[in-house]
């Protein structure tokens, strides 16, 4: 049984999420690999417009030139000829909780989550292969004009809407990444919120990859006009593979002058998933964006969400942990441009390593010349809870504004001897203990989560921590 | 309960600490030691306790019959073993409630429910006289040495253990956190909880009576006597137990 074995290898056996639903596959690209007649079939089979198939091929001419990047962390190991780019599951997408097919259903029950949670996860769009397959956009948020669809559906119903801002602040010649991204996606979200309208429950996406050798290149793209407010909420858990496996998505924010966006991520890779996102948003005026995000599982993970303070008065925030453990590398962090005066940022990261994990903090920070009175504030804090584990940070900043204040603060701590000492003398074990001071270390995120997802992170860095313990 | 016998304790840096201490401690009793400053009192306390820093170099310690040696400092716990710490460690992020319900959990066979542990905690806080808000505080990050001290004993009213030892709980506190502290120990005082109070003082002692003092010195216990030997004690000064017990020197 070659899939038990990998997973031991892996040193997964303990992995509870490691299930995976049988695989019932609609379509398929016919073989693995990338060349414009794969890119045509992916249009042409999603019925799309001809101006996104040329946008697709442009991004795939893009994606080729463009080489690997070198910098970050060690991709050596993907081989882009060996995935497949796109499948879709054989169930239509569900609009009630009665029509959810039961597989998903039974994915929900496996993630532990209980079922007044499952209510309260209104508006869930699950994405499911590539797709979203279930979609429970809440009444009243309808009658608000709020949309919310999985990215195709938008592209099928709200043309002209995607058409004027997909793209735009993520260009496909942006990174080799988001080009690849471009060509290929499938699925994602998209959030319209008119003005002057506050969504107060947030919009959740929960989504896993299941194929082996697929890619994830989901596409999301959240409009907020002016003076509106939103939260989405994308969780994410992986089964185990064989095989390397890439996610690499795009997200694309655009906050309208006094609009406020909040994206919140869990994402929980299996160990050999290359996850490659890039996250970006605008703030125009008085608007607000923050990112709240956390990497755990993967490979190899390369992920700065961003913001671009596009007008006088505009808010900024970035918030991350990221786990790594045995094997894997974190490389997160966070970008901020400052382009228009009196804005504000925040960027605050934690990182925790263990064994021959690595993580280190990544950050832009650039001030533009004129964005006068700008403020910015960086922190970051790795913790090490063995003598093995790395971490480093890598922080840029370029200001060619003088009126500015920045701070920076870094911090690398071990969890102390006598801090596990204390905790043990008061009963608890070792490993709960060590839990204890991880999930104290990140609870300043932590409590930004909705407390599910709260939960949820914890319980995932626990099991991410356990068998290796002791 | 508490059997120490010609127990020996070094430290990598400090050598041998603990020099061959005998103590035994009895169902109930309250033993107070007192003795100069590193004597090896803390030294003896971690070691009672497990901490990982502090190795035993010869002799043994049972409780109610079982090789405390043996054990990691949280089966030690579970046994009914507590130890209040002379510089309690802080564990930011985590709150007083979180981590009491967590180690009042590993230590009880069943777990209390929410309810109950609030109420618990509630009730303990009251005797503590220590504000409700504190619950919701870090584990002693930004507490003072007094709120410190007051949160240790709050821990032991948590967790009900059979043997306490209160490594200097009474330093630094002042008049009225002084006798709240030990009206929180005399709760627990009954048949079935014994205790070793370290202290420097005689005045918490008039508090909490000891049955038994004994007295300190270079890493070795070299005399003991009831409570009047506090007073004594304090009247006197060490360098009237190093002439008459001979001690201070190496052996
Ligand atoms: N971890 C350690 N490393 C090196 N030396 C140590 C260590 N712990 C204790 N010592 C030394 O052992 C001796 C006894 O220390 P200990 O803390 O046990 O004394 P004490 O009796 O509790 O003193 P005090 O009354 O000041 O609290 C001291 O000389 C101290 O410096
Ligand atoms: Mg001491």
């Amino acid at each position: 049984m070659p899939e038990e074995k990998s997973i031991t290898e892996l040193g997964l056996d303990e992995y509870r999420y490691g299930f995976r639903d049988p695989e019932e596959y609609f379509f398929k690209t016919p073989r693995k690999g990338l060349d414009p007649e794969i890119i045509a079939m992916i249009s042409k089979h999603k019925n799309e417009p001809e101006w996104m198939l040329e946008f697709r091929l442009k991004a795939l001419e893009i994606f080729l030139e463009k080489p690997t990047p070198t910098w970050g962390g060690d991709l050596s190991g993907l081989d882009f000829d060996d995935i497949y780019y796109y499948i879709r599951p054989v169930e239509n997408q569900g609009r009630s909780w009665d029509e959810v097919p039961e597989e998903i259903k039974n994915t929900f029950e496996r993630l532990g989550i209980p079922q007044a949670e499952r209510e309260v996860l209104a508006g869930v769009g699950a994405q499911y292969e590539s797709e979203v397959v279930y979609h429970n956009l809440k009444e009243e948020w309808e009658k608000q004009g709020v949309i919310f669809l999985d990215m195709d559906g938008g592209l099928r119903e709200h043309e002209d809407i995607v058409r004027q801002y997909f793209g735009t602040v993520v260009p496909p010649d942006d990174n080799k990444f988001a080009a690849l991204n471009s060509a290929v996606w499938s699925g994602g979200s998209f959030v319209y919120v008119p003005a002057g309208v506050h969504v107060d429950i947030p919009l959740q996406a929960y989504f896993r990859i299941n194929a082996e050798n697929m890619g994830q290149f989901e596409r999301t793209l959240i409009i907020a006009e002016e003076g509106s407010y939103v939260h989405y909420i994308e969780g994410c858990t992986a089964p185990t593979y064989t095989t390397n496996s890439l996610h690499s998505a795009v997200v694309e924010l655009i906050a309208k002058p006094g609009a406020r966006i909040r994206y919140s991520t869990i994402q929980n890779w299996s160990h050999n998933t290359y996850n490659l996102v890039t996250k970006r948003g605008v703030a125009y005026e008085n608007a607000t964006i923050e990112w709240v995000d956390g990497n755990l599982g993967s490979k190899l993970t390369m992920k700065y969400p961003a913001v671009y303070l596009m007008g006088e008065g505009a808010h900024g925030e970035i918030l991350s942990v990221a786990y790594a453990g045995d094997g894997q590398h974190q490389d997160a962090g966070g970008k901020v441009v400052h382009a228009a005066p009196n804005t504000t940022s925040r960027i605050t990261s934690k990182s925790i390593s263990k064994g021959t994990g690595r993580s280190s903090y990544r950050g832009l920070l650039k001030v533009h010349e004129g964005a006068e009175n700008s403020k910015s504030r960086v922190e970051c804090d790795a913790l090490l809870l063995d003598e093995k584990a790395r971490t480093d940070t890598y922080p840029y900043i370029e200001i060619e504004e003088k009126k500015v204040t920045t701070e920076h603060e870094a911090s690398v701590s071990k969890v102390g001897e006598d801090q596990l000492f204390y905790l043990m003398s008061r009963g608890i074990p070792e490993d709960e203990a060590m839990a204890l001071v991880v999930n104290g270390f990140i609870e300043p995120i932590a409590k930004e989560l909705p407390l599910e997802y709260a939960i949820e992170l914890n319980r995932l860095i626990q099991l991410e921590m356990e068998g290796s313990v002791g | 309960m508490l059997k120490i016998e010609n127990l020996r304790v070094a430290v990598e840096e400090g050598g041998e600490i603990v020099k061959g201490l005998d103590l035994e401690v009895g169902r109930g009793e309250i033993h107070a030691i007192m003795g100069p400053n590193g004597s090896g009192k803390s030294t003896l306390a971690n070691a009672l306790m497990g901490h990982p820093r502090y190795e035993v170099t010869g002799g043994s310690v049972t409780f109610e019959g079982e090789d405390l040696l043996e054990l990691e400092p949280d089966e030690r716990a579970r046994l009914g073993v507590f130890m209040a710490f002379q510089y309690p460690s802080e564990v930011p992020g985590v709150s007083v409630a979180n981590f009491l319900r967590t180690a009042v959990n590993s230590v009880r066979e069943e777990e209390l429910s929410a309810m109950e542990m609030y109420r618990l905690l509630q009730e303990k806080m009251r005797v503590m006289q220590i504000d409700p808000s504190f619950a919701e505080r870090y584990l002693n990050e930004g507490f003072s040495g007094g709120e410190k001290k007051r949160n240790e004993i709050l821990q032991l009213l948590m967790l009900q253990p059979k043997l306490a030892i209160l490594d200097e709980t009474d330093s630094g506190l002042d008049i009225d956190a002084l006798q709240v502290v030990a009206r929180g120990v005399n709760e627990m005082r009954g048949p079935e909880f014994s205790a070793i109070v370290i202290t420097h003082y005689s005045r918490i002692l008039r508090y909490i009576e000891p049955d038994y003092v004994h007295v300190m010195l270079d890493g070795r216990i070299v005399t003991s006597g009831g409570k009047e030997l506090a007073d004594e004690l304090e009247a006197k000064g060490y360098d009237w137990v190093r002439q008459e017990f001979g001690a201070g020197t190496q052996s």
